[in-house]
């Protein structure tokens, strides 16, 4: 596979996000919105009312992260990916609502793959535990719904370069499956 | 039967609550900014013999992250863990109040003043405790007149890959080699890879589990005393690392910076083994008092 390093904007126009290959960098800039467990259990129950979200979802990424508290002085705590698989009942439906990217780590189920390809869209991993150097891109954060839920609440987040390696692209590339390939010993 | 009790204070070494609660609350602080030097060493060196380039970019990614850590005194990782506490405390110390209510307090302190994630939540409502109490805190009375506790920070992503089986004794180490092969292969990239994974092999159901633990916070580098044992813990990292799942699960030569094994003795009927797995934020302080 050939490693490229991408520079995105959101929001993701689709031809951007189809055109991604698995093992590309990319190093994203603009708007990007945080949830966990939670938020999404809650997202469904709005969902299933017909009642709006707190967030848009047209060509937007959700990052799964729960985060420090901010030392005084600064944007945001560390904010490392929590593992994604957590939220695999979820992300089908969003990435059918026009979500366009989710950003954690950890491989996705089989529905969720499906979904990205029906979508033209993907899923990105950041390094997990890389914590620190990942907050280092985060320039703002403003807690926009479920404050109760604490490190779980849900966040818009301005990002400049923040970096992450493309997992599972739309044409159903899986790096996991694929990394994990290569590099087996044995049989 | 009358009864006789006698107290000797007097000859007892006190340790005050007050001086566990402050270096419970400055350790916990510590081992969520300040990774050890076994683990940073074990990170450097996958780092510079990783094959995979993209598990070489993950890695220099994680010691550049332990680096900034340090310096700026932030944590590490956003999970800055449930803590586990392994207490020894010496049979000739006298303590002034309750050891487990001063451990959390420290805790609870530390969380607050550190900046650390309160991640600890009621099992079933998942209503937070919002203070990271109450530590798991596993406790031995040992001879001598010292408080030495392990502060283990312990995040959710690695331990929920963790598994326990109770084997017959007739299925037989190479059982057990698979079973521990075979759940590092199912965890793939969730637990946060390199990972170093403990093994408890023996003991009761709740044994196996805490000897994977101990097993998980020995220092990297470290073998079992016992050859046959250590040889075990060389064989299971061979065919963990033969897997390549690598660095977050991308791929590569680094699945496991180590696989410990501690044993202890069984039932006759039983065969209880645990895996414990450790992300690569291999975490933990020594405090002696």
């Amino acid at each position: 596979m050939e490693d490229k390093t991408i520079r995105l904007s959101t929001p993701l126009d689709e031809d951007i996000t189809a055109s991604l290959t698995i093992g590309d960098r990319v190093l994203i800039s603009g708007v990007i919105y945080t949830a966990r467990d939670s938020a999404h259990k809650r997202f469904f129950e709005l969902l299933d009312k017909g009642e709006e979200l707190p967030i848009p979802l047209k060509g937007q990424i959700i990052y799964f992260v729960g985060p420090t508290p901010a030392k005084p002085g600064r944007a945001i705590g560390s904010a490392g990916p929590t593992t994604s698989g957590r939220m695999d009942a979820y992300t089908p439906r969003l990435l059918d609502l026009g979500l366009k990217a989710t950003i954690g780590k950890g491989q996705r189920s089989d529905e969720v793959k499906e979904a990205l390809i029906r979508n033209k869209a993907v899923y990105l991993m950041a390094v997990g535990g890389a914590a620190a150097l990942i907050a280092r891109s985060i320039k703002s954060s403003e807690v926009i719904a479920y404050p109760e839920f604490g490190a779980e609440a849900v966040r818009k987040m301005e990002v400049v370069d923040f970096p992450a390696i493309v997992v599972n692209d739309s044409k159903g590339g899986d790096l996991f499956v694929e990394g994990v390939t290569k590099y087996r010993k044995t049989s | 039967m009358k009864r006789s009790v006698t107290r000797q204070k007097d000859t007892m070494r006190t340790i005050t609550t007050d001086e566990i609660i402050a270096r419970v609350r400055e350790t916990c602080i510590e081992a969520a900014c300040n990774l050890g030097e076994d683990a940073k060493k074990a990170i450097i060196e996958a780092r510079d013999r990783e094959e995979s380039p993209t598990g070489k970019e993950v890695l220099s990614q994680i010691a550049d992250n332990f680096e900034i850590a340090e310096t700026e005194s932030v944590p590490m990782c956003q999970d800055t863990g449930l803590t586990i506490v392994f207490v020894e405390l010496g049979r000739e110390v006298h303590l002034d109040g309750s050891l487990e209510d001063a451990i959390n307090e420290g805790v609870r302190r530390g969380y607050k003043d550190g900046y650390l994630r309160k991640s600890v939540c009621d099992p079933l409502t998942r209503v937070n405790t919002t203070d990271n109490t109450p530590a798991i805190i596993h406790t031995k009375i040992v001879e001598g007149d010292k408080l030495r506790m392990i502060i283990a920070p312990k995040g959710g992503g690695s331990e929920n890959m963790s598994t326990l089986k109770m084997f017959k004794p007739s299925d037989g180490i190479e059982a057990i080699k698979d079973f521990v092969v075979n759940t590092v292969k199912i965890a793939g990239g969730n637990p946060c890879p390199p990972t170093v994974v403990g093994v408890g092999i023996g003991g009761s159901f709740e044994k196996s589990a805490i000897i994977a633990k101990h097993a998980v916070i020995r220092t990297l580098g470290s073998k079992n005393p016992d050859a046959s044992v250590a040889a075990i813990e060389d064989e299971l990292l061979a065919r963990v690392n033969a897997l390549g799942i690598g660095p977050m699960g991308l791929g590569g030569s680094t699945t496991a910076f180590a696989v410990h094994v501690e044993t202890h003795p069984c039932h006759i009927a039983s065969l209880p083994v645990a895996v414990n797995i450790q992300c690569h934020a291999d975490r933990h302080k020594e405090v002696i008092l």
